[in-house]
């Protein structure tokens, strides 16, 4: 079986910095890792390669660079990358994010069973271009999916986790799921893995490999615009409850939250 | 506009694109015509462009490839969207929260926008919760009724609101940001081809353009967007529980109930639903409850936990917790609250030795009034809290517990 990660290469911290002059993120000196959520997607995929067979190929959109991450995925045992690079895709949203990878799906040399992508990314936190990403291939997804209880060509059996339980499902395959932290531990790459991944070749696709069209691209065909990016208003800072005994303390406290209606 | 067209030397006539056209726009005719193969076939396929929607079903059922289609963008007049739709989610007939709280604020900028707030309710047997709908402040209620629809799946429920909308127009679509809305919308923003903003905490309309001003966090929380969607519509947006206040109840309240059909013998179906199973773990659901009882590492061990649940079964709260907590085996997942767990607004948080790591904060940082329990006072919860107390929790909750328990008069 064909199994396809899809992965985004993060800034490793989430305190980034607001460019006052410009108004945009500072990007530069901030370290790039695999965001943490595609660590499980890469994960299983890699395990269901070598429990079925087949082989893995991951994926990334993103700059030269992102190259890092996927070097990173090829060591821990995918066996093909491909980074989707051009001037053109950058800027993109979920929409135009989620068309251009699946144009580069749909490039693909040979069929898919399964894509499987983390269930958000660490920096935009939308949760969105995985489903986006099957509706724009036309097959099924189940996003937050917890656990695979069965797999083979052609059928999937999956639960989804949900606010308040979880969800069995089966979908026909080609499909794509979205996947949780409670599906897997990622392994670290061994020594072997690395020496392997170096000499492994990642290919580099364009608009023009992918065939995308150009209004549906980048920027320009992103739906979303970001108007203007602000730092949250700090939560005002409290008052500390003190006393000489806990007892003291405890019913200050409460005496506190029932005035204002909160113990009923 | 868009183009689409038959290649003749190309089509068998066999047919098969028929069956595949959700709008029932093919049909095969009389013409003898030569392939380009040298074959003579008898029949050749006809599109009837006034059904035609141009969705490209039938280019990829065709082995042939003898159907052409061109697809160009269109941007629609805007003045033919009007009103705001929330999508009112039910599992199991029962309507999540946060709908009632997206109608209040549907309302909100129906006023200024001029316009009706909508709710759209998508099941099975779910015709008699409309109503309910309507006492919260809805003017119309679009209600699809089918088994189809009996339990939550992507494609059908997408079909049908990518259906609707396209029938409708809508100018701003809001939905729960419940792992359903997340997963369900962006399959259908995709559909229509619009933009989705995920997980807002802020909504406003700009007057002059009637964009949606849509804010969120982002990295985590460490910064806020302002997002538009000013060349599409409808604008949608997933908006997170508990930001906005829902309506008090009005069974007064009147209001339009419009049922609409749709034909799903054309759509492709593939996810099937086996059977849900509840998490029993958790007595009150922890992203609706009003007061959550939380623990970290300062406790210690699992054991603490049990003393943070005597202190949340006698609030009528729920019992949530650090990844550290978590991670460390003390307590399961689904307590978890902060980025990598569930998102939190309660009216009271109290945080029982919980640093309050930014993962952490992000999740709880928007309920109303934060109670910190912890042994150092420079820890990052202590400076947010509404009311913090230096200490040692094992000391201080169970005189909480005393007092509460004197407050409610309970023995």
């Amino acid at each position: 079986m064909h199994f396809v990660v899809c992965i985004k290469q993060v800034p490793a911290t989430t305190s980034v910095q607001i460019d006052p002059k410009t108004g945009t993120l500072k990007r530069e000196g901030v370290e790039s890792i695999i965001n943490p959520f595609d660590e499980y997607a890469i994960e299983e995929g890699i395990r269901l390669k070598e429990r079925l067979g087949g082989k893995t190929t991951v994926i990334t959109m993103g700059p030269p660079q992102a190259e890092q991450a996927l070097r990173e995925a090829l060591s821990r045992g995918c066996d093909d990358a491909i980074l989707l690079t051009d001037k053109a895709f950058a800027g993109a949203d979920t929409w135009a994010t989620a068309y251009t990878l699946s144009c580069a799906i749909k490039m693909l040399p040979d069929p898919f069973d399964l894509i499987i992508c983390g269930k958000q990314a660490s920096d935009g936190d939308t949760a969105q271009v995985g489903p986006s990403l099957a509706e724009m291939l036309d097959i099924p997804h189940v996003a937050y999916v917890r656990k695979i209880s069965e797999i083979r060509p052609g059928y999937i059996k999956v639960e989804r986790m949900l606010e308040d339980g979880v969800d069995v499902l089966e979908m026909s395959l080609p499909a794509l799921i979205t996947v949780v932290k409670e599906i897997n531990t990622p392994r670290l790459p061994s020594l072997k893995g690395v020496l392997a991944a170096r000499k492994k070749q990642i290919l580099h696709w364009n608009k023009e490999t992918i065939k995308a069209e150009e209004d549906k691209i980048g920027l320009t065909g992103s739906p979303t615009q970001v108007k203007k990016i602000f730092y949250p208003p700090p939560r005002e800072a409290g008052e500390r409850i003190s006393g000489s005994t806990p007892k003291e303390i405890a019913e200050k406290l409460v005496k506190k939250l029932s005035e204002i209606g909160l113990l009923r | 506009m868009s183009r689409i067209e038959i290649i003749i030397n190309k089509c068998t006539g066999c047919g098969v694109c028929i069956k595949s056209c959700p709008y029932g726009a093919i049909t095969l005719v009389d013409s003898p015509h030569t392939l380009e193969s040298g074959r003579t076939v008898k029949q050749v396929a006809v599109i009837d462009l006034n059904k035609c929607t141009y969705c490209g079903a039938c280019v990829e059922a065709c082995r042939y490839k003898a159907i052409l289609l061109q697809k160009e963008e269109v941007y629609y007049d805007f003045k033919d969207y009007k009103n705001i739709w929330i999508y009112a989610e039910q599992r199991r007939s029962e309507i999540a929260p946060v709908v009632f709280e997206l109608i209040a604020k549907g309302k909100e900028l129906a006023e200024k926008l001029n316009c009706k707030v909508c709710s759209v309710l998508l099941g099975n047997k779910i015709k008699s919760l409309a109503n309910e709908l309507i006492y919260y402040g809805s003017d119309v209620v679009y209600v699809v009724d089918d088994p189809v629809l009996e339990e939550f799946l992507d494609e059908p429920y997408a079909e049908v609101l990518a259906w609707l909308i396209k029938e409708e127009k809508p100018e701003i679509l809001l939905m729960g940001a419940t792992n359903i809305g997340r997963s369900f919308a962006s399959r259908v923003a995709a559909k229509v081809r619009t933009g989705l903003t995920a997980d807002c905490t802020g909504l406003d309309v700009d007057l002059e353009t009637r964009n949606l001003l849509q804010t969120r966090p982002a990295f985590g929380g460490n910064i806020m967007a302002t997002i538009l969607t000013p060349k599409h519509r409808p604008q949608m947006a997933t908006v997170r529980h508990k930001v906005f206040k829902a309506l008090p109840k009005d069974t007064t309240r009147r209001g339009e109930i419009i049922e609409k059909h749709f034909d799903f013998s054309k759509v492709k179906i593939r996810t099937k639903f086996l059977e849900f199973i509840k998490d029993t773990t958790a007595k009150v659901n922890l992203a609706e409850a009003d007061i959550i009882v939380s623990g970290g590492r300062g406790l210690g061990g699992p054991e603490g936990f049990k003393l943070l649940e005597e202190l949340a079964d006698l609030l009528g709260g729920a019992v949530g917790a650090s990844r550290a907590a978590v991670d460390a085996g003390w307590i399961p997942y689904s307590h978890q609250v902060g980025q990598t767990g569930r998102t939190v607004a309660p009216k009271l948080y109290i945080a029982c030795g919980i640093s309050g790591q930014i993962q952490h904060l992000v999740g709880m940082s928007s309920s109303e009034v934060i109670v910190a329990i912890n042994k150092d006072p420079e820890a990052p919860m202590m400076k947010i809290a509404t009311y913090s107390i230096e200490g040692d929790l094992y000391e201080i909750v169970p005189e909480i517990i005393k007092a509460v328990k004197a407050y409610k008069g309970i023995n």
